[in-house]
């Protein structure tokens, strides 16, 4: 099943080698991941979404809070939370399909970004569902780029069902 | 006053209470080296920067305290890669300082320069580079914290050459305070109380035991449980020691070459108490088949050692010492209403008549020295005093299973990563250490050949070190699976060409001693333990002995081969 982890570390040279190299150690795979600096200063927060059984998840969780650059680890398929990831698309736009990739766009609440005769480069933000029904409807007219930055979350201020 | 990075770093150390460092020098720590000789630490060098961490290491598992090495950069940091990495397979204390190019060099592929913080992250507990010498008190109060706090483990701390040679002031941090960081050592009650019930309910208990009783000093905790409710006990090879081997309820070791009546006993117990222990694959066998009655309860600090390998019912994260103290508790308010240890006693007797059924024997035969005899006649000379190091194969087995060790920190081996080449500079270390204590490696002819420069080191301190060489002229564990699994294909196992192990010793100024018959051993071993010098028993033995009980890779620990 797949995880969505959010990992609070130390802002600090290897940190990224560090989380990654764990996963690559010890075979868990790593679908994204993100990291930015947060608010508070020398913390960063990292968006890890993996995938594997509930024993292998457990061990992921336990493993990263062993990391002595790791502050906090929450599994947020266990709470609320928003999730978000951006995407930048090319895709092949010549005159014939032009009205219509427009159509999506204003559907899907993407934004145009560059625009060419013959191509327009589309910024969507969205949960992963979104964007792969955006990539799906897209892909007739020829997809040419693409550049997702994969997942970032925050938990909901109110936690209900 | 300031003060240079060379000082501020021996000071810190002073500060830490070390007194010893295993080393060898280089160009990026001559800053380093220049200033030892200002402050009261003792430098031990070694020929070799495998062996001067391995002989740190063996210094922190002879006496619980952080062992240290002092190496240079490039070579001599990747040097110390196995040493490191050995040490972390094992949960040992160790600090290992690097010297390192120039700041404004780093990533230039200068000279000797090599990444070694990347290099090691994988097998670190943590590691650091210094770029400022105002961060360099701070960071070693941190490395040595990490490394004995919480599992203990190597941190690595990898110095740039002007970063010693810079100038601040010096302040050495009292507290360490690290958000990132906090071993939880006290148990939780409720578990406890869970364990302790389960202790109630048990008809068939079995306590197993692991190096984390020693890195804890639970052993006296440990015995007093096992004693007090007459529950047999077992250990990992990491555990030996933590129960006292000559003890009735001592099963001997568990797994791979483990006893008969230890693998039965996990087979059949209806509870495992298992503490400080990680469930390595040489331990359990298959794991589906591991303990498949037994309740199972989990005392470890790691919380990343519970639940990896086996389902756990009752896990505990903490402090094994702890833990157990707070067992105890509960286990007196049990005995309040009942005699636990009268519920166990047919157990007991189960366990003693599988013992008596297949017990560990010395096989007779042949013409040459068997290699169990040589261990066994070790253990009668010394009635378990010594302190025992091994290198690994075959050597290391027998030394398990006809060696007793009656307190902790007295079997000092390479178990998670398997080093050959581990025993004789450890050994080294432990002597330091200890040196009034007798020092024994038990080794193969194989494997003392990888660290052997080291004679010269344990001559030039005047170190007593026995290594006893159980000479099979063969890597005799690659041999016997190459036997038993590869239809007797010896490729590359028969070490043709061995040097005269003797004029080897004399070469380095030791002692050497070969014994080919059985009626001169117990003569040789006794002159060459009395000796005060180094000492080399070159002890030729049966070629083709192998190993048993053992029970083969991947399979359940009841499938044993006998013989």
């Amino acid at each position: 099943m797949r995880h969505t982890l959010s990992v609070l570390v130390e802002n600090e040279p290897g940190v990224l080698s560090r989380v990654a190299g764990l996963f690559s150690g010890r075979g868990f795979n790593i679908e994204s991941l993100n990291v930015a600096p947060t608010l508070e200063q020398g913390i960063s927060l990292m968006t890890i979404v993996t995938d594997g059984e509930e024993q292998i998840i457990e061990q992921i969780i336990k493993q990263l809070r062993k990391l002595i650059s790791v502050i906090k680890v929450v599994d947020m398929n266990e709470i609320k939370c928003v999730d978000r990831e951006m995407v930048l698309l090319k895709v092949n736009a010549m005159e014939q399909y032009r009205a219509e990739v427009l159509r999506i766009v204003d559907i899907f609440r993407c934004k145009v970004v560059d625009v060419s005769p013959s191509e327009l480069t589309l910024e969507a933000t969205g949960d992963r569902g979104k964007i792969s029904a955006l990539i799906q409807l897209l892909h007739r007219f020829g997809i040419k780029e693409i550049a997702r930055t994969g997942s970032v979350t925050m938990r909901r201020s109110m936690q209900v069902d | 006053m300031k003060h240079k990075g060379s000082q501020i770093l021996l000071e810190s150390m002073i500060k830490e209470g070390v007194d010893t460092i295993f080393g060898f020098p280089g160009g990026a720590v001559l800053d380093i080296y220049h200033q030892i000789p200002n402050y009261p630490l003792r430098h031990i060098l070694t020929r070799h920067e495998q062996g001067a961490v391995h002989a740190a290491d063996g210094y922190a598992r002879a006496t619980g305290r952080t062992g240290v090495a002092l190496v240079t950069s490039g070579p001599g940091a990747t040097n110390t890669v196995t040493g490191i990495a050995t040490a972390y397979l094992d949960s040992v204390p160790l600090v290992v300082f690097t010297g390192q190019v120039p700041t404004k060099l780093i990533g230039n592929d200068a000279f000797q320069e090599v990444d070694i913080v990347g290099i090691t992250r994988p097998c670190t507990k943590h590691n650091y580079l210094v770029k400022d010498v105002r961060d360099l008190a701070k960071t070693i109060k941190e490395a040595f914290y990490v490394a004995r706090s919480g599992r203990p483990g190597p941190v690595l701390v990898d110095l740039p050459k002007d970063v010693m040679a810079d100038a601040c002031q010096f302040s050495y941090p009292e507290r360490i305070a690290m958000r990132s960081y906090n071993p939880h050592y006290e148990p939780n009650l409720k578990q406890v109380r869970k364990a302790s019930s389960l202790l109630k309910k048990a008809k068939r208990p079995v306590i197993f035991a692991g190096g984390g009783v020693i890195a804890s000093n639970a052993h006296e905790e440990l015995t007093w449980m096992a004693r007090t409710l007459q529950i047999p006990v077992t250990t990992s090879m990491m555990g030996l020691g933590g129960f006292p081997g000559n003890d009735p309820l001592w099963l001997g070791m568990l797994g791979m070459h483990g006893t008969y009546v230890a693998n039965m006993g996990i087979n059949n117990c209806d509870l495992l108490i298992s503490v400080g222990v990680r469930f390595d694959d040489r331990v359990t066998g298959k794991l589906e088949s591991f303990a498949p009655e037994a309740k199972l309860v989990h005392i470890d600090i790691d919380p990343t050692s519970i639940r990896k390998n086996v389902s756990v019912d009752v896990p505990i994260v903490a402090d094994c010492r702890l833990a157990l103290q707070s067992l105890r508790t509960e286990v007196e308010k049990l005995l309040e209403s009942e005699d636990l240890s009268t519920r166990y006693a047919p157990w007991r007797e189960k366990l003693m008549a599988w013992n008596q059924a297949q017990p560990l024997c010395c096989p007779e035969g042949g013409d040459r020295i068997k290699p169990q005899a040589v261990v066994q006649k070790l253990y009668e000379i010394t009635q378990g005093e010594a302190i025992v190091t091994t290198e690994v194969g075959q050597n290391q087995m027998w030394a398990t299973q006809f060696y007793r060790f009656h307190q902790p920190r007295t079997w000092i081996s390479s178990g998670g990563l398997g080093t050959m080449g581990y025993g004789f500079p450890a050994a080294i270390g432990a002597q330091i250490a200890f040196p009034d204590k007798l020092v024994l490696d038990i080794a193969g002819d194989g494997s003392i050949q990888m660290n052997s420069q080291e004679l010269a080191t344990a001559v030039s301190y005047g170190l007593p070190v026995k290594i006893i060489i159980l000479n099979n002229g063969y890597l005799g564990m690659v041999r016997q699976w190459q036997e038993l699994f590869y239809d007797r294909n010896y490729c590359s196992t028969c070490m043709h060409h061995n040097p005269d192990f003797v004029r080897l010793a004399q070469a380095y100024g030791a002692e050497g001693y070969r014994v080919e018959r059985m009626e001169d051993l117990d003569q040789v071993l006794r002159q060459a333990l009395e000796s005060k010098q180094t000492t080399i028993v070159d002890v030729v033995v049966e070629q083709e002995e192998n190993v048993y009980p053992m029970v083969p890779a991947g399979a359940g620990l009841s499938e044993m081969l006998l013989v």
